[in-house]
């Protein structure tokens, strides 16, 4: 191998990848709170919800789990327009991962839900609490602390998936390394560096995570 | 202009979609016997080995597989092979399937109970004869119903190919999107063929766990 390998790129291409990682950040919040949102809105719809909702929760469930996460993007940034619906790129990627996390977030908080003994219910409708409410202050908060590592484990999996948001030219980090490689004809330096730089976040991300789950439920879980 | 029917959009991704079901079961196979080398390094090794296999999980769990199949795609060139996408798309996957694969495999392998090697141990059985008549047979009911289920994550994970080039099931859907200007349909249609090869899979796996019920065999 006479391959010299040079990474004098990074001194004038460094504002690139920063951006990019600012992007990945971004994409990783919005559709982590707003993934889990719907998750666990579905979730209460298929426990407890409407019985007219249970099917469409499953099917939207089952849909999204069983296809590929990149059919997913183009499905909604080139299929959707001809429904009318125009979303820009990063419009477009955030409400991918959004739906995606959505439904696998569903699956976790409903194991969560599962795993709560059926008193709890009983006892919040004994302190005239309605079912919104007992699902709200008694079975959200410990079912949330029960699956925490499980949901926490999934956000750095839809982060780690969001490198192909570059392919419906969403400007992520793995957008600023083919843009990079592309200018720089350094492509192995500028997948080395992406990949180091997305095996950092991972763990960031993992011992933020951590570290919320440790600021939010204190005590160890009830069982 | 040529008119497409469904017919001829359809006939098109499912040709391509053998391509996706060939690399699958390459990556599955391949990454079936690459992890349970790797789960003997683990399990079975020294400190160098189980730490080697420990950071080998960390990096393929840790970064996209989309960078997994560029630098694979662009370091293979390095020791200039002329790589084709087909190679790169294959190595790739097959790594990446190891890594999870040896992780459930270990799990798995760690939910016996510590008293059954002890057992073993006692009835004068070696490395070898505890694992073939007693680790592994109760192993692998705990390993079978996430084995299924990861296939799932293989089929999905095949998609990604098309990226560096790779003609299959994701990159027809380009190319056919292309001619017709039918993304619609088109993205339609390459998710239901997606669905329809995942969604047995994913069946087959809940049933299996019901099935085995092995979470609360042991206790």
């Amino acid at each position: 191998m006479t391959y010299a390998f040079s990474f004098s790129w990074l001194a004038e291409y460094y504002p690139v990848l920063l951006k990019g990682i600012l992007i990945t950040i971004e994409l990783i919040v919005v559709g982590g709170l707003f993934g889990v949102a719907l998750g666990t809105a579905c979730a209460w719809a298929r426990a407890l919800g409407p019985a007219w909702l249970k099917p469409l929760v499953s099917a939207y469930v089952e849909l999204i789990r069983n296809t590929p996460f990149l059919i997913q993007l183009f499905f909604i940034f080139f299929g959707l327009p001809s429904l009318g619906v125009r979303l820009t790129e990063l419009e477009a990627a955030n409400l991918a991962m959004v739906v995606n996390l959505g439904a696998y977030s569903c699956e976790i908080v409903r194991a969560g839900l599962q795993a709560t003994p059926r008193g709890q219910f009983e006892a919040g409708a004994s302190l005239a609490m309605s079912p919104i409410q007992t699902f709200r202050y008694i079975v959200l908060v410990p079912a949330f602390q029960r699956i925490w590592p499980a949901l926490s484990s999934q956000v750095v999996i839809v982060m780690l998936g969001s490198a192909v948001v570059s392919q419906i030219a969403a400007e992520d980090l793995t957008f600023a390394a083919n843009f990079i490689q592309s200018r720089s004809f350094r492509a192995f330096e500028a997948y080395f560096v992406t990949t180091a730089i997305y095996l950092a976040l991972a763990i960031l991300l993992r011992q933020v995570l951590a570290g919320i789950g440790a600021m939010i439920f204190p005590r160890r879980p009830a069982r | 202009m040529i008119e497409f029917t469904i017919w001829d959009i359809l006939r098109n991704l499912l040709l391509a979609a053998r391509w996706t079901v060939v690399l699958s079961l390459v990556s599955f196979l391949g990454g079936g016997i690459v992890g349970a080398l790797l789960l003997f390094l683990r399990i079975g090794g020294n400190r160098l080995s189980t730490a080697f296999t420990k950071y080998y999980v960390e990096f393929f769990q840790g970064t996209p597989l989309l960078m997994q199949l560029f630098l694979a795609f662009f370091g293979l060139g390095l020791f200039g092979i002329n790589v084709p996408a087909w190679l790169a798309a294959g190595i790739a996957l097959i790594l990446w399937t190891a890594a999870f694969l040896t992780e459930i495999w270990r799990g798995s392998v760690e939910s016996v109970v510590r008293g059954q090697w002890e057992a073993s141990a006692s009835l004068g059985m070696g490395y070898v004869q505890q694992m073939r008549y007693v680790i592994l047979p109760q192993a692998l009911t705990v390993a079978i119903p996430p084995t299924v289920g990861f296939s799932v994550q293989v089929v999905k994970g095949t998609a990604l190919t098309s990226i560096i080039g790779f003609v299959e099931l994701s990159k027809a859907g380009t190319v056919v999107t292309n001619a017709t200007f039918q993304p619609f349909t088109v993205y339609g249609l390459v998710a239901l063929i997606y669905f329809a090869l995942c969604w047995p899979l994913s069946k087959s796996s809940q049933i299996l766990e019901r099935k085995l019920n092995v979470a609360h065999r042991n206790h």
